[in-house]
């Protein structure tokens, strides 16, 4: 039996897609119009020319890569913990976890400011690295929901609890296990984690405009102050940047172990078999 | 001599005790099933074997070391989980040579390991394959390879079977009790499932409420069970109530029926159970029988090779075998019939 076609549902979809894309659309053409009269990519030119466009991406880039790191290092080991050996303490950490969503970025920075400022224990807004370390910090609760999510649900898809006792009664340590055994198996699940906090963290507004950073977000705003054109291109930039990581995090996290992220041409038949 | 010993040992989760004082020797080269039903504390004992759970109270042996405050990692065992555990991110080789790698073992040596290993269990051309592109019952045979590659000193299987459909069930225990002579290595063999555990058990340990209930070889679990327990969760068994009527002597009463089992029951009540294994029951009487009993045929089962056959004797269940014969149509459900057994196959159950 033939279905027919489904145009109640189809007009749905077309709706709701044209509300998302003729805006990004609108941008999009608008961008082109630097130069009057033609389409060019001189707004595009212009933002890649630009010193600032260049130093604070790259800070934040940093800023976020740390924050990635530290994230995991703080993550992995509590969630494995957490499952191992205190199953009862999960809902009370999944909590602590979430706060972050309820707490607003504002609150969380004075907090900071007030605890690490000056005349405080530990004056870090004193130093410019220090400052950077805050904002470090900051962006890991922000990005804390996420990354738990991610490596807790990683964890649940294997069974960490035997996988330990199978790796410590072939003579391997705790850490020898975690190393070698479980982050490697929530890898994906770390690396969605991350493009996640990447994406949280690149263009990120509140916190490094209060702690005083030149990072990409208030270079943004900014730019959105200032210029016409540039910021329709920045939009633009960053959209096509997070759907590229939203590929790139589809990608390894769907990937099977040992298995290549482009499929070899030649040894994709007998892969696909097995699968 | 004895190689693993476990000494009164006790394990209590809170209030709740699992394990009560378990002893069991078993010497080198042994393979030793522990069968029960699931939470006899089966396999909490192979835990503390393994070191995963530390006794309350006792203490476990291997070798002539004390091994109870041991960790896990430092035990040198082997251990196969019922759901195979393999490294998902290590391809079979990796897999099987894990506990060499971490002995910090030279490379070549891992190598020519690994390869020995593989060849054991015959999955020599499987080395590159990655866990989840093998079947289950492949995934089984690799856990084990990666359990003795590092020569343990006792192998610890978990249920390794139970995961597995019934044909792998049986080859796969084979193979396994064919490896475990090869090797000489001493096993223990945790299981709920009594033909795996008679099949390629040296001795069985039968589990209840966390009570080694009775210790001996298949046939002896099998033919001369101790307990009812034992009795009832080992094979298929009768059971019929009888009234003693001359202790010394062995003369009972089943149902109206007088029986002689030219034995002392002494010790024994005035009620006893008679208990018998489907196989030593003949329908109508046969040479060497010496207890006869009249019953109503209440269903028959034609299974091919084998008939069972379920009758009503004195008030009674009870189920036998006959094999088919050709000439011989079986009997019409309905109609009286006589069995007979030997009486020295009938069983007596202390409770």
């Amino acid at each position: 039996m033939k279905r027919r076609f489904p145009i109640f549902s189809t007009l749905i979809v077309l709706l709701a897609a044209a509300y998302f894309l003729i805006p990004l659309f609108a941008a999009f053409e608008f961008s082109l119009h630097m130069k009057r009269g033609y389409l060019s990519f001189a707004a595009y030119r212009s933002v890649f020319h630009s010193d600032e466009f260049i130093s604070t991406l790259t800070f934040s880039a940093v800023a976020s890569f740390a924050a990635i790191l530290l994230g995991a290092i703080l993550v992995v080991p509590t969630a494995y913990w957490v499952r191992l050996r205190l199953p009862k303490l999960r809902p009370v950490v999944e909590f602590l976890s979430l706060l972050p969503l309820i707490i607003p970025p504002v609150v969380l920075v004075f907090g900071h400011l007030r605890l690490f400022g000056t005349g405080s224990f530990l004056p870090l807004t004193m130093s410019e690295m220090g400052t950077n370390i805050l904002l470090v910090m900051g962006y890991v609760i922000l990005s804390l929901p996420y990354m738990f999510r991610a490596v807790d649900n990683g964890m649940a898809a294997i069974d960490i609890a035997t996988l330990t006792e199978a790796a410590e009664s072939l003579g391997a340590s705790r850490w020898r296990t975690i190393v070698d055994i479980i982050f490697p198996n929530v890898r994906s699940a770390i690396v969605s984690g991350a493009f996640l906090t990447f994406s949280i963290s690149l263009g990120e507004f509140v916190l490094a405009s209060l702690l005083n950073r030149p990072a990409f977000g208030p270079y943004m705003v900014q730019l959105g102050q200032d210029r016409a054109y540039e910021p329709a291109a920045l939009a633009i930039m960053s959209f096509a940047l997070t759907w590229l990581l939203m590929a790139a995090m589809q990608a390894f996290a769907n990937r099977k172990p040992g298995q290549r992220l482009l499929p070899r041409i030649r040894s994709s038949a007998s892969t696909s078999k097995a699968q | 001599m004895s190689f693993l010993t476990l000494n009164s040992v006790k394990k209590a989760f809170g209030a709740n005790t699992v394990v009560k004082d378990f002893n069991l020797s078993v010497a080198q080269g042994e393979f030793v099933s522990f069968l029960g039903p699931s939470g006899c504390g089966k396999t909490t004992v192979l835990r503390m074997v393994a070191g995963f759970e530390t006794p309350t109270s006792g203490a476990i042996g291997i070798d002539g070391q004390d091994v109870t405050r041991l960790r896990p990692n430092q035990r040198n065992i082997g251990m196969v989980f019922q759901a195979y555990a393999l490294f998902p991110n290590l391809n079979v080789a990796q897999n099987v040579g894990f506990g060499l790698r971490v002995a910090r073992m030279p490379k070549a040596e891992i190598d020519a390991r690994v390869d020995e290993m593989l060849r054991l269990i015959g999955l020599r051309d499987l080395g590159e394959r990655y866990p989840f592109q093998l079947s289950g019952g492949q995934q089984q045979r690799v856990a084990l390879a990666r359990a003795l590659a590092p020569k343990p000193r006792v192998l610890l299987l978990d249920e390794p079977l139970s995961a597995l459909d019934a044909k792998i069930r049986v080859s796969l225990r084979e193979e396994i009790r064919s490896i475990q002579k090869q090797l000489g290595i001493t096993t223990i063999f945790v299981t709920h499932d009594q033909e795996e555990a008679l099949s390629i058990s040296d001795r069985i340990v039968v589990m209840h409420q966390g009570i080694a209930d009775q210790v001996g070889t298949p046939f002896e679990i099998y033919n001369r069970p101790t307990t009812r327990f034992v009795a009832q969760f080992v094979g298929t068994l009768n059971l019929l109530d009888a009234r003693v009527l001359d202790a010394a002597r062995g003369h009972v009463q089943v149902g109206e029926t007088p029986v002689a089992l030219n034995r002392s029951l002494n010790g024994a009540g005035e009620a006893i159970s008679l208990a018998l294994r489907p196989e030593v029951i003949a329908l109508g009487q046969r040479e060497g029988h010496d207890v006869t009993l009249s019953g109503l045929i209440r269903d028959v089962n034609f299974l091919g090779s084998v008939i069972r056959v379920r009758m009503e004797v004195a008030g009674h269940s009870i189920s036998l075998d006959t094999f088919n014969r050709p000439d011989a149509p079986p009997p019409a459900v309905g109609t009286k019939a006589e069995i007979s057994v030997a009486a020295r196959d009938l069983l007596v159950l202390a409770d």
